[in-house]
């Protein structure tokens, strides 16, 4: 068999295996749903997944050493996941293809020529990862001063660059020499003036352009609710997500380029395509000519993938094994071999050290400028609510992905891709928002801890979510706290009775209790112009017949003790009759005041056992802008949030 | 230019003219949507579905196992097979509103739906649906609350609320119930309409019982109907004519309901009420909350509208004891 036709057959079963776990993310009790499939596979394989997150906690969480397996095959084979494997490359190539359709050989050719545009994937890898690595970078600059060996060795080395840089050295050492200085009393300056820790956070910001977590944010959160309204398989009504137009713009865009150039988003912009560029340096085969001497035909860039330029001099960091130039050539000059290709080859992506430095100082500098906002510290956003098990604020961040894992699981579909109310770094990570849906957070599931892929919405059990057994002592968890809007609320602001939040609290006992009170109708206080045991005829004001005869309306003498009504049953126009049960003794004098009143029941909010569920918000009649809203205040994840004593 | 090009130009550019006026004409609206074209049309309205000439029965079988109490219920009644007929096609409203596990009895016990879709079967239905439209996420709550797997042992078919399972409804004299979304899709086809409800507390209604579940019935934001319970209660039970109602009062919720959530708001009632007259199984489920008739204006209301008699004691009541 053809090693390309190989290599489609791996494509296309990685791509469909990817697509069907796409599909098996839901819940539901069919043996196709959520059964223990390792739908987060692909996010596990994921290098970039496992470095980030180990530059910002120093761990490799559980699934993530599969990882491990993508990193010592690429170090061995070269970039095989970007043409064999990466559901995303597969997708590209598809449309790659039908964009070189019709198309000369020659211009074929000129599209896969090397452009200068392949090394910015490598500085947004730097970027993103120094990003990522500024806290432990900072920790870093700090060891200096705490390890008294490193501060000798420090000011050793510095003496003796010093004087070797004074005396004796010229030309090109001197200049080596002088930079080594520079770094040297640059750390040192560094750690004099600044407690680092304090100013450099650790952000993991990979998963918006790491292409797995996208492809997955992608299909899961645009792709499959598009294609499933109408069948209405994966979800009984029709899943919606918060700014979905933009996850799906740039997947669209990302795809459409390949009409312009093969494989633009994997060549120009994949940081997972440059860290294994980076990886594949070493690797013991690779691709590349068995003579120097050919005919130049350029066939074999006809349909390079990675314009990695075969015919000459081979950028081995760009070849993506597609194996197109093994089969493509005529004369059988190329192959996977042990050997270097024989026009040479350029072991190294094209950085420049420049250009390096710059990439690594934004991305160092950039977490602090954004977390100058606050969204962190004190002005964190209580509108942000995030869902059982995510770790507090900060940890949070160093860990999401923004994978939309947890959004894709979540039978409630009220898990949704946070715009820019977390912050910048906040974006596409995890809010609950419980107006769309179909509920709040349900009680009895913790679907999303158990497939977040990293852990920044860490594994718990029901009894963790509960507070009980071994968690009695700490109490449920509590996602922050639901408030009353008194102005906005029907029975505190309208006088109608509704008490919907109190009925559908699922806590036992309830965190939202009522208060009864009664409240006088407008114009309700009259004049009594005719009565009998049951009835009485009032003057001043008229009621719709039936209006107040809802169980929830009362007569209340002004000369009967406070606390003795009588429900009223029927009325017409002007005329109102009571419950036979408590009838009038004797005739009420003509021109007794009485007053009708409304039975209100208002809902009041038991802070300490409120969990911020948002099963009531999602209840309340008030279907705008909720009387009753879940805000983040007093949720567990962060002790500074707390609200109670 | 030649006189030929000119002359074909001219007819293709008058034949565009003549398309774009024709098309403006034929679109054109002077007045604007009218207020009536904001309504959603066309109305379903539910058949009765009771039994005419029985008149009102009702059993109340003391026991602990609902399967037991329930077929001695039925059977004290005159026997499914008074209610079910051969190729009958049955649907079952249950009450799935909270994603809650069976042991907490916030919604219909799902042994209690084994053993009526079981004899429903055997009475020769041809087929049996079980819907709710819940509070909770439909799909949680079918399968927390043991329902779904409890239909499919039973060989009977779920049908879930999706968007396109609704179509308006205006019940007849109804003052809340108008140009309202109705789970309607279950209902098709179907002959004979059985309620199964647990007994629970409700702060707002006093009770939630058979009357209150058909609330599942409803969708849009149908809890703004809260501000008038009674009447709505009322009115659903003018909505649905039931073939049969059971009311389960194996386990009450005493406290906390409609969700309950601890096992300390039950409280072992240990009765099943198969009825009937709606009004009349909600009329003795009120003494098993401690309440009589008369507390639950909905009650009351539903027999001045002629729909049963909270008076149980009038009908043909059994009482026996199971087991």
């Amino acid at each position: 068999m053809r090693i390309v036709t190989v290599r489609r057959i791996s494509q296309i079963f990685f791509l469909l295996l990817f697509f069907w776990f796409c599909i098996v993310s839901t819940f539901g009790e069919q043996w196709w749903q959520l059964r223990g499939w390792p739908v987060d596979w692909f996010l596990q394989l994921d290098p970039l997944v496992a470095v980030g997150t180990m530059l910002t906690t120093k761990t490799l969480y559980a699934g993530l050493l599969w990882a491990l397996a993508t990193v010592i095959l690429t170090i061995v084979l070269g970039r095989f996941f970007c043409s064999w494997v990466c559901p995303f490359g597969t997708l590209h190539h598809m449309v790659g293809y039908l964009g070189k359709r019709g198309k000369t050989l020659s211009r074929k050719a000129e599209v896969n020529e090397y452009h200068w545009g392949q090394s910015i994937k490598y500085y947004l890898l730097v970027f993103l990862l120094t990003a990522a690595a500024g806290a432990l970078m900072a920790r870093t600059v700090r060891a200096a001063f705490a390890v008294p060996a490193i501060l000798w060795f420090l000011v050793a080395a510095t003496i003796v660059v010093v004087a070797l840089a004074l005396f004796g050295l010229t030309g090109r050492l001197r200049k080596t020499a002088a930079i080594l200085l520079a770094l040297v009393g640059g750390w040192t300056l560094l750690g004099l003036l600044y407690s680092m820790e304090q100013l450099i956070g650790a952000s993991l910001q990979t998963g918006l352009l790491d292409p797995i977590p996208l492809v997955y944010r992608s299909v899961n959160l645009v792709l499959l609710p598009l294609v499933d309204s109408e069948y209405q398989v994966l979800s009984i009504t029709q899943r919606h997500y918060e700014g979905a137009w933009l996850i799906g713009a740039i997947f669209i865009a990302a795809l459409l380029l390949n009409l312009r150039t093969p494989r633009f988003y994997c060549r120009y912009i994949c940081p997972l395509g440059a860290l294994y560029g980076v990886l594949s340096r070493f690797s013991l085969w690779r691709v590349g000519k068995k003579q120097s001497e050919c005919v130049q035909c350029k066939l074999c860039e006809a349909n390079c993938e990675g314009a990695c330029e075969p015919t000459n001099t081979i950028h081995l960091s760009e070849c993506v094994l597609c194996m197109n130039c093994l089969d493509d050539c005529g004369h059988d000059l190329m192959g996977y071999q042990t050997i270097p290709s024989a026009s040479g080859e350029i072991v190294s992506p094209d950085m420049s050290r420049r250009g390096f430095v710059v990439a690594l100082a934004s991305g160092v500098l950039a977490v602090p400028m954004i977390r100058l906002g606050g969204y962190t510290d004190q002005n964190w956003n209580p509108a942000v609510i995030r869902p059982p098990g995510a770790l507090s604020e900060a940890d949070f961040l160093s860990r999401c992905i923004k994978c939309g894992q947890c959004m894709r699981v979540c039978p409630t579909n009220i898990i949704q891709p946070a715009g820019l109310e977390a912050g910048l770094e906040g974006l596409w990570t995890p809010t609950l928002n419980f107006r769309v849906g179909t509920s709040g957070c349900q009680l009895n599931c913790i679907a999303c801890s158990h497939v977040c892929p990293t852990a920044a919405i860490r594994p718990i059990t029901l009894e963790e979510k509960h507070g009980r057994e071994a968690f009695a002592d700490v109490g449920p968890i509590k996602l922050g706290c639901a408030f009353v809007d008194r102005g906005r609320c029907l029975p505190w602001a309208m006088d109608k009775p509704c008490i919907v939040c109190q009925e559908t609290c699922p806590v036992s006992p309830k965190a939202i209790f009522v208060r009864e009170y009664f409240s006088t109708v407008r114009n309700g206080v009259v004049e009594v112009v005719r009565s009998d045991s049951e009835t009485l005829e009032i003057a001043g004001i008229s009621f719709q017949p039936g209006q107040l005869s809802t169980g929830d309306f009362f007569i209340k003498l002004l000369t009967e003790p406070e606390g003795k009504r009588r429900p009223i049953v029927d009325n017409a126009d002007r005329t109102l009759a009571v419950d036979p049960r408590m009838p009038f003794l004797k005739e009420l004098p003509l021109g007794t005041r009485v007053e009708i009143q409304v039975r209100l029941q208002r809902p009041q909010i038991d802070p300490k056992l409120c969990i911020g569920c948002g099963v009531c918000e999602h209840e309340c009649p008030v279907s705008g802008k909720r009387a009753i809203r879940v805000s983040a205040e007093n949720e567990s994840r962060s002790k500074r949030r707390s609200m109670l004593l | 230019m030649s006189r030929r090009d000119f002359l074909s130009r001219s007819v293709k550019a008058g034949v565009l003219v003549a398309a774009a006026g024709s098309l403006s004409y034929w679109l054109y609206d002077g007045k604007g949507p009218d207020p009536a074209s904001q309504s959603s049309g066309d109305n379903v309205v539910l058949p009765d579905f009771s039994i005419g000439d029985l008149g009102g029965r009702m059993s109340i079988i003391t026991g602990e196992d609902r399967g037991k109490t329930v077929d001695l219920g039925l059977k004290a009644i005159g026997g499914i097979e008074r209610f079910i007929r051969k190729n009958d096609r049955v649907l079952i409203k249950v009450n799935a509103a909270f994603a809650t596990p069976p042991i907490l009895s916030a919604t219909t016990n799902p042994q209690l739906l084994s053993e009526v879709v079981d004899l429903c079967l055997k009475a020769g239905a041809s087929s049996v649906v079980v819907t709710d439209n819940p509070i909770n996420d439909p799909q949680s709550c079918f399968a927390l609350s043991g329902i779904g797997e409890a239909v499919r042992s039973a060989g009977a078919k779920l049908m879930l609320p999706t968007g396109s399972s609704f179509a308006s409804t205006t019940v007849p004299k109804a003052k809340l119930i108008r140009d309202w979304p109705l789970l309607y899709a279950p209902f098709e086809g179907v002959n004979k309409v059985i309620g199964i409800a647990p007994v629970k507390d409700h702060h707002r209604s006093g009770a939630s019982m058979v009357m209150k579940n058909w609330y599942g019935l409803l969708g849009g934001r149908r809890n703004i109907f809260h501000q008038n319970i009674n009447d709505i209660i009322l009115e659903l039970a003018m909505m649905v004519k039931p073939t049969l109602v059971i009311l389960d009062g194996t386990t009450t919720m005493m406290t906390n309901g409609p969700t309950g959530g601890s096992l300390s708001d039950l409280k072992q009632t240990n009765c099943m009420i198969v009825s009937t007259d709606q009004v009349a199984a909600d009329a003795f489920g009120a003494s098993l909350l401690g309440k009589k008739p008369a507390d639950l204006p909905f009650i009351l209301k539903a027999q001045d509208a002629g729909l049963g008699t909270a008076d149980y004691e009038s009908l043909k009541l059994v009482r026996e004891r199971a087991g």
